[in-house]
């Protein structure tokens, strides 16, 4: 276990310093001069250009600028955002609970629909109930999800009026507010988590209903419901467990577009008006945040696998 | 109790798998009885539906085939409701393969404790403290232990004791082996081998015994079913089939396995191929292999018909030495 941990460690840590290696220099990349924009209305003064230049290290090389940064990342410190003069770690925390929100109730409600949506369609394989759980799971993923927001807004705030068609309310505020602010965005990414787990959870389903121990389990003269769900399911689930916490990792780091058509205030929101305010210690904060994220799953989805597959716990 | 001396009795079974290549007629015309505390070894060559046959009995067979004839169950005519309701209770089955027969998400004790409590209204607990008792049982040492285990910490044999552990948990009438110690090494073989035939004795349980192993058959059984292609081809107490073999097909077996007196036979090959099953020949099944064929074998399928007592074939000129002679 301790050995597992660390052996983790080990890849993770390369990982990281590539990954912030690369956000730094694609930042370097991007057009426009953070100067510039920063200067404001002072744009056209040379030495208040150089001083900003100089008091945010642009007139520096870029290793310095980066290891510069590195060091104060390492230390907690993920630096001041240019544009609204607030702490990036602070912007990140802000914003963290709202996207956490968004992506457990569409999680939910993907595991919800889809897990269960695809156990029948295995049990049913080839029959009609089977046919229309595909289509329907094949609609729910090329289904872009601005346009089924937007449908969505027309449809409950525009026509009938019962939801809200954009912004936030915290949970900790006014819980039903909350609610109702959110439950459209995350039925939107719920649909796509839950065909994605559809098929997944069919096809790892039909895989353990070819296997001879679900033989094993019929021929004990168990009902039908408990080989499909004890004795199938349960072996179904493992590859489903770790294919759900990637797609919980993806929920929480690209929900941008569903964010923007509902004006959710949460990570994607941020990293979206970061690009365009070329706000770089905002971007670099929250590109290594998604990533610290991603890869704390990860860790996660193998503990859980380790949990549900008595293989993977030898003593 | 019942009326009928025995355990199990099957009459012209049929079974046919729909594919995409058309009807494949897996089985045919295939009738075989046993009665408690005797071994019936059912013999063939691959895919001569061996397995196929037990699993009609168990109602186990893919959502594809169509099955025909009757099943009886101590006296009792089986139909699909029949066979669920006495599966794992009065009849039971252990497969070929003990590495992938349990399930490896759950330890042995669970899996086995969870067949008693198929059948039987006991606390999760006493299911347990039985299931221990039945690894006792089959000789599995330190069954508390062994009992907390899962799949992958046993080895094959283990696991093959654990199967019939599982077997045995209700008391079943008829308890199927399908090729039970194929996967196993030697010794090992012998062991399981020796246990069925010891609690087959103690409990009374009738016993159909799959193999392709002659040397298994002349030691465990004490009657024998040659199937050929879907049919029967002869049928006889052991002693008597290892005797005098009439059809040409089980002498092609019986000359093909290396010295019978050693202990060890397995089937052979005999020259030629199993005939498509999608598309069998009109007349006998064995007819393009057999070295005794004659104009007559090509026109009809041979009636199987008794030639002495106990005995029969399904050949037109069994017996074979007055045919050759004449
Ligand atoms: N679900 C199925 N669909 C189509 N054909 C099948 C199916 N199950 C079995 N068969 C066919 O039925 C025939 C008999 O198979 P069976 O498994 O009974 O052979 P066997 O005698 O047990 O052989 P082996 O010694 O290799 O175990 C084979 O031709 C096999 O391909
Ligand atoms: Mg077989």
């Amino acid at each position: 276990m301790a050995a597992f941990l660390l052996r983790r460690l080990g890849q993770v840590i390369p990982t990281l310093l590539i990954l912030s290696v690369l956000v730094f220099a694609l930042q370097q990349l991007m057009p426009g001069d953070p100067a510039l924009i920063l200067a404001g209305e002072e744009r056209g003064d040379p030495e208040v250009l150089a001083q900003i230049r100089s008091e945010l290290l642009l007139d520096r090389p870029l290793v310095e600028q980066y290891l510069h940064w590195l060091w104060r990342v390492l230390h907690g410190d993920f630096g001041f955002s240019w544009r609204i003069r607030l702490p990036v770690a602070e912007l990140i925390l802000s914003k963290l609970p709202v996207t956490f929100q968004l992506a457990s109730m569409s999680f939910v409600i993907g595991v919800a629909l889809g897990v269960p949506l695809g156990v029948l369609s295995a049990v049913w394989k080839d029959r009609p109930a089977d046919w229309l759980i595909n289509g329907v799971a094949l609609f729910g993923i090329s289904m872009p999800n601005f346009w089924l927001g937007i449908m969505m807004i027309l449809l409950f705030s525009v026509q009938l009026g019962w939801l809200p068609p954009s912004g936030y309310v915290p949970l900790w505020e006014d819980p039903v507010q909350s609610l109702a602010t959110t439950i459209m965005p995350a039925f939107v990414l719920g649909t796509g988590v839950a065909s994605i787990l559809m098929r997944h959870t069919r096809a790892a389903m039909l895989s353990a209903l070819a296997q001879d121990y679900v033989r094993t389990a019929r021929a004990k003269g168990l009902a039908e419901r408990r080989v499909v769900f004890r004795h199938a399911l349960r072996n179904a689930l493992i590859p489903v467990v770790t294919l759900g916490t990637v797609e919980f990792g993806k929920l929480l780091a690209g929900a941008v577009l569903t964010e923007q058509i509902f004006t959710i205030p949460g990570f994607g929101k941020l990293v979206v008006d970061a690009v365009f305010n070329r706000d770089y210690p905002v971007v670099q904060g929250v590109v290594l945040a998604t990533a610290l994220i991603f890869v704390t799953l990860s860790l996660i989805a193998d503990l859980l696998y380790m949990a549900i597959n008595p293989r993977m716990r030898q003593t | 109790m019942s009326a009928t001396p025995w355990a199990l009795e099957v009459e012209d079974l049929s079974i046919t798998f729909r594919t995409d290549r058309g009807t494949l007629r897996a089985v045919e015309g295939v009738s075989f009885r046993v009665a408690p505390g005797r071994t019936l070894a059912i013999v063939g060559e691959s895919g001569c539906g061996k397995s196929v046959t037990s699993l009609a009995v168990m109602g186990l067979l893919a959502p594809n085939a169509r099955v025909g004839g009757t099943v009886r169950l101590a006296g009792q005519p089986l139909d699909d409701a029949g066979r669920r309701a006495a599966r794992g209770r009065d009849m039971a089955m252990i497969f070929q393969e003990p590495m992938t027969s349990l399930n490896p998400a759950f330890t042995a004790g669970d899996q086995v404790a969870e067949a008693i409590r198929a059948h039987e209204g006991v606390s999760l607990r006493a299911a347990t403290e039985r299931a221990i008792a039945l690894f006792e049982r089959v000789r599995i040492p330190e069954a508390a232990r062994r009992a907390r285990q899962y799949p992958h910490q046993l080895s094959g044999g283990m696991r093959q004791r654990v199967m019939i552990a599982m077997a045995l948990a209700c008391r079943p009438k008829l308890l199927i082996a399908d090729e039970p110690t194929t996967a196993l090494d030697v010794t090992v073989q012998a062991q399981i081998l020796a246990l069925l035939d010891e609690l087959k004795r103690e409990t009374g349980t009738a016993v159909v015994l799959i193999t392709h192993d002659l040397g298994v058959v002349r030691d465990h059984a004490e009657e024998v079913l040659v199937m050929y292609a879907g049919r029967m081809a002869e049928q006889a107490p052991a002693a008597r089939l290892f005797d005098r073999p009439e059809h040409p097909y089980t002498i092609g077996l019986l000359g093909a396995a290396p010295r019978l007196d050693e202990k060890r036979g397995r089937l052979a090959s005999i020259p030629g191929t199993v005939p498509d099953l999608y598309r069998p020949p009109p007349g006998c099944r064995f007819a393009p292999r057999c070295p005794f064929s004659i104009a007559a074998c090509d026109a009809g399928q041979p009636e199987f018909r008794p030639l002495e007592e106990a005995h029969r074939a399904a050949c037109i000129r069994a017996p074979l030495e007055a045919a050759l002679a004449a």
